[in-house]
């Protein structure tokens, strides 16, 4: 999804490094990889590491990283491009509890256009860029790590763990236990869910289910606006 | 941080946290908190958990432990990139400060 853009400013100085989070890894991550055969980085983070080092909770999210390895922008909704899926017709035969999840997958605000200009300007002018934002507005934008969102995290490692582990019965409290924690982390609930179900749809293991938690916030709250 | 015993070794804590360990305790940056003692070859991990204001879990039935993130007042203390390191998808070691020089977009991203 990113190759084309980063092909286009990476003679300008831009590197793109992707991080995918999953508990399975290469095994799930790597297909898509492959498919893309990307020339830039391309990593595979199965402990959900980033959540916790930058403060990511949902995906596809993207953080700058200038020259000297100073954060001008933490972590925010990035889009390359709208995905085709939002305006192709559903296919007549497609599974109806996929076609209801894609219709609401829809309705979600992504804003490519908005996000691809800034970072197009922010690799042309770096920290004259208006885009390019200071320390202390980095750090402010990142998100407070009170006790909750602390606890989650460690919920969810330990569920992972156990899990990967084979013991699957006692994970699912502590994947239960991060969602109710820190509700507004969609990777430790897609991947709770995505455990038991390809769809993400309601079952008997875990709590709450990719439809009806986007339901309750409203498709327009699942991204933050962008605020550039 | 996932242990499978009560107890951690100082260097996995700090390759895993950044907290390393001075005489005058655990520090990180300009920080440094005082331990009860000074630190050994092992470190209880009840006492980090305290000391740091860090969560503790314990799976005891399977034999795990977890100490998550301390509590801190916002996830970037720094606008410092820490510096992450993991495998690429084959397998190969990978640090984000190897693109030192250059713009980095780091972008995650997920299957599911």
């Amino acid at each position: 999804m990113w190759q084309e853009l980063r092909e286009e400013l990476h003679p300008k100085g831009l590197e793109v490094v992707t991080v995918a989070l999953d508990l399975k890894g290469v095994e799930t991550a790597g297909r898509w990889i492959e498919a893309a055969s990307p020339r830039h980085p391309s990593l595979i983070d199965r402990e959900h590491r980033v959540d916790e080092l930058f403060g990511i909770v949902n995906v596809p999210s993207g953080v700058w990283i200038d020259e000297s390895g100073t954060i001008v922008r933490p972590a925010e909704p990035a889009f390359p491009k709208r995905a085709a899926f939002r305006d192709a017709p559903l296919p007549a035969d497609l599974d109806p509890y996929l076609a209801e999840v894609l219709r609401e997958a829809r309705k979600i605000r992504v804003e490519p256009e908005k996000y691809v200009a800034a970072l197009a300007d922010w690799v042309e002018h770096g920290a004259g860029s208006r885009y390019a934002l200071a320390p202390d507005e980095v750090m402010r934008r990142s998100g407070e790590r009170g006790g909750d969102r602390s606890r989650a995290a460690a919920h969810f490692e330990l569920a992972q763990h156990l899990w990967r582990d084979g013991r699957e019965a006692e994970a699912v409290p502590h994947f239960r236990e991060a969602r109710r924690l820190q509700p507004d982390n969609w990777t430790y609930k897609r991947q709770a869910w995505v455990l038991v179900s390809r769809f993400q749809a309601p079952s008997d293991v875990m709590e709450g289910d990719w439809l009806s938690d986007v339901r309750a916030i409203g498709a327009e709250n699942y991204y933050p606006r962008l605020d550039m | 941080m996932i242990l499978t015993e009560p107890r951690v070794r100082p260097a996995d804590f700090t390759a895993r946290t950044g907290w390393r360990f001075e005489p005058e305790g655990a520090c990180r940056g300009d920080l440094c908190v005082p331990l009860p003692e000074p630190p050994g070859p092992w470190l209880d991990a009840g006492m980090l958990a305290e000391r740091l204001g860090m969560p503790l879990l314990s799976e005891e039935a399977a034999g795990v432990w977890c100490l998550g993130p301390e509590v801190l007042g916002r996830v970037l203390q720094t606008a410092e990139a820490p510096d992450l390191r993991l495998p690429d998808w084959r397998g190969e070691a990978f640090a984000l400060s190897s693109l030192r020089g250059q713009k980095v977009l780091l972008l995650a991203w997920a299957s599911w």
